[in-house]
């Protein structure tokens, strides 16, 4: 098992640039998500890793050793693609005995890893079947069976669970999961999906065109989103924003909407001209004598919460009460948000203002 | 990929199969007629009416492997018995063996170059297809291009520039520049298929095998090949077909080594008279290979013809 370091690293495809300057580091044994909108570089960056695809610029350490330039062959890590690329023209236990018998390991020891694998994956009665006739979920398995046959310094997966249907996904992540904590292998696993990376990641890389936008544990990704395509992308419903025009100054903690004021952490920088700001729809609070006002418009009934969302002079919001509390759609109220939890954003570079609260947080971010 | 289908009614699979065997019928009678006058005598053979009944014949067959001349009524008439039954067939014309014919010759000639030439064109035309299927070839679309250009004029058009090219440097009439002409002439369409089977082939498959510790011609040969198969079985058919039936070529630049038997079978009917059975047991035979070849391939056929569309 091994750290995976990536520093820099860029990769371009002609005059498009698909990654650039990513720097983030896979602690030893962690599970770490790389999360993004379909066609951020995600993929890119995981097949760099693996050695697929050449680096442009910049530098990838497996195991403390810089392995950039090496082919894939010598990286010693496993990769399970979207499509599970099990070979069509192999039972299931030839499938996961391949990688071993690359390595010259004689057959009848392979054929006792191979069966320690299926054990653990629960697939021995599948191992004489052709891979063809396997449902998804056993494909997947047979997938995982031939990364972990080898004991590989790390596994890279991309969207492994990408190709079933969303019932079976959860009991799959479930599953992966557990298999995760067992054998506490470094694995990277590429997602678009932000809940499965919240659910699933001990960390999680958020990407966006090509640039790593913020790296941490979840929590902290999600209270303290380093950038406002961060808190837009992660979370359901999305973070609201308020768009407003001003100026605010360092030691600040309140800023102006319209004639309301609304407390918000210290800040620690200033910025004057567009600037947002940033409220969880839990953080919302419906009180009639709070002095920033809304319409509601509609509300969504989720069990024991619901999705009230109103109109304000700054924008739409969507807050999540209590089913319990009476709300009716026309109605004027006032919205009062909690303090400690606010973002204000940079509108024109869309970075977060740090803040006595999100100060650590994006410090290593 | 799945189609919903609707059932086809009765009266319609009844016209279809109709249809089907009236093709059948078109296709297969002359090959029938051709069969069957191998066996008849040379009379019944030119008989008119036509002869659909006949007295089956090995005569055909016989003349088509021997050569006989007639001797002096009297040595012929001094002769020990015939020892064998085709001598006893070749008595009763009136005439004795004076030795095998050339049939033989030509038939394997064929089979060498044929198939030689089609193994040639399977190793070249799945690499190059490769090449391109797989890597950043700089000029990929035109050099794809440019292969299937050289199929776009027959390639009897350039056939005197080849026989001159040929003599200059001593390939004529040799089984190596036969099965170098046929090659070249099967190539483009063998990349273009072969280039068509392989893009099937999702790329993963190939980097799992890289990242499980391959090389790169390991990944090919274990992975890539096993699932090119019908693509490679079913090019190998088009090119053997081609390579076997070619006659202006093998008109043109063979004539003693190297003849195959297409140019060879239309002399048969010099050799003493018109020997159409004879003519006919050397088209049955030659027949035989690219049947059998293609039943053996047939089930990759039926899969490939389809190249490559129907993939789960
Ligand atoms: N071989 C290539 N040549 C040219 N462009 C490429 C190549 N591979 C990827 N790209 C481009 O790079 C960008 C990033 O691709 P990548 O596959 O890494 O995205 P992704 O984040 O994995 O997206 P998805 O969620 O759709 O899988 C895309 O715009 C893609 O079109
Ligand atoms: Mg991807």
């Amino acid at each position: 098992m091994a750290q995976i370091r990536i520093e820099n690293l860029r990769k371009d495809f002609g005059s498009f640039t698909a990654v650039r300057s990513s720097s983030f580091t896979v602690e030893d044994g962690e599970f770490f998500m790389l999360l993004g909108p379909s066609g951020c570089g995600k993929t890119t960056t995981l097949r760099m890793m693996a050695g697929l695809e050449l680096p442009t610029s910049g530098s990838i350490h497996i195991g403390g050793e810089e392995v950039g330039m090496k082919p894939a062959s010598q990286r010693d890590i496993a990769f399970v693609f979207q499509m599970f690329a099990l070979y069509p023209h192999m039972n299931v236990g030839r499938n996961i005995a391949y990688p071993l018998i690359s390595q010259g390991m004689p057959r009848a020891e392979a054929r006792k890893k191979v069966a320690e694998v299926a054990r653990i994956l629960g697939i021995e009665g599948l191992l004489d079947r052709p891979v063809g006739g396997l449902s998804g979920g056993d494909r997947q398995r047979v997938a995982l069976g031939r990364a972990i046959v080898r004991r590989p310094k790390a596994f890279l997966m991309d969207e492994p669970l990408g190709a079933l249907d969303a019932e079976f996904r959860e009991h799959m992540a479930e599953e992966l999961r557990a298999l995760h904590d067992r054998m506490g292998a470094t694995t990277v696993y590429v997602t678009h999906d932000q809940l499965e990376a919240m659910q699933m990641g001990d960390k999680i890389v958020v990407m966006n065109h090509g640039v790593v936008e913020q790296f941490g544990v979840p929590q902290q990704i999600y209270d303290w989103p380093a950038t406002r395509f961060v808190a837009a992308f992660i979370g359901s419903p999305p973070m609201n924003f308020l768009d407003f025009e001003g100026a605010v100054h360092e030691g600040q903690d309140r800023v102006e909407l319209g004639t309301a004021a609304i407390a918000v952490p210290r800040l620690l920088e200033g910025a004057r001209g567009a600037l947002t700001l940033g409220v969880r729809p839990e953080h919302v609070r419906l009180d009639d004598a709070a002095p920033f006002r809304g319409e509601v418009i509609a509300t969504e009934y989720l069990g024991t919460t619901q999705i009230v969302t109103l109109d304000t002079a700054f924008g739409r919001v969507r807050a999540r009460r209590p089913s319990a509390e009476p709300v009716r759609p026309g109605a004027r109220t006032g919205l009062d948000f909690d303090a400690r939890t606010l973002s204000v954003f940079n509108a024109t570079t869309g970075r977060a203002l740090v803040s006595d609260a999100n100060r650590e947080v994006l410090a290593h971010g | 990929m799945s189609f919903s289908v609707t059932a086809p009614s009765p009266a319609a699979r009844w016209i279809a199969g109709l249809l089907v065997a009236l093709y059948a019928i078109v296709t297969l009678l002359p090959l029938a007629w051709i069969i069957a006058t191998g066996f008849k005598s040379p009379a019944d053979a030119i008989a008119y009416p036509p002869k659909v009944l006949f007295e089956p014949s090995l005569e055909g067959y016989v003349n088509l492997f021997t050569t006989r001349t007639r001797i002096a009524e009297a040595d012929f008439a001094a002769l020990p018995p015939p020892g064998t039954w085709y001598e006893e067939i070749v008595r009763d014309q009136g005439m004795v063996i004076a030795g095998p014919s050339r049939y033989g010759e030509r038939f394997l000639n064929s089979v060498i170059i044929g198939f030689g030439s089609t193994a040639l064109c399977m190793v070249l035309g799945t690499a190059a297809a490769y090449a391109f299927s797989r890597f950043r070839v700089p000029l990929k679309d035109d050099l794809m291009f440019f292969i299937l250009s050289t199929r776009m004029m027959p390639p009897i058009a350039v056939a005197i520039p080849i026989f001159l090219m040929f003599r200059q440097i001593g390939l004529n009439d040799t089984h190596l520049g036969m099965i170098l002409l046929y090659t070249a002439v099967n190539l483009s369409l063998s990349v273009w298929l072969l280039k068509g089977f392989i893009d099937e082939i999702p790329v993963e498959y190939e980097e799992a095998a890289l990242i499980d510790g391959y090389t790169r011609f390991q990944a090919f040969r274990k992975v890539v090949l096993p699932q090119a198969a019908t693509g490679i079985a079913s090019t190998a058919i088009f090119c053997l077909i081609f390579a076997w039936n070619e006659y202006a070529f093998a008109v043109l630049l063979t004539s003693g080594t190297a003849q195959t038997a297409p140019p060879f079978i239309p002399t048969i009917i010099g050799t003493g008279g018109k020997d159409w059975p004879a003519v006919a047991a050397g088209a049955t035979i030659f027949l035989v290979p690219v049947m059998v070849f293609t039943i053996l391939l047939r089930k990759h056929l039926l899969r490939g013809i389809t190249f490559g569309a129907v993939r789960k």
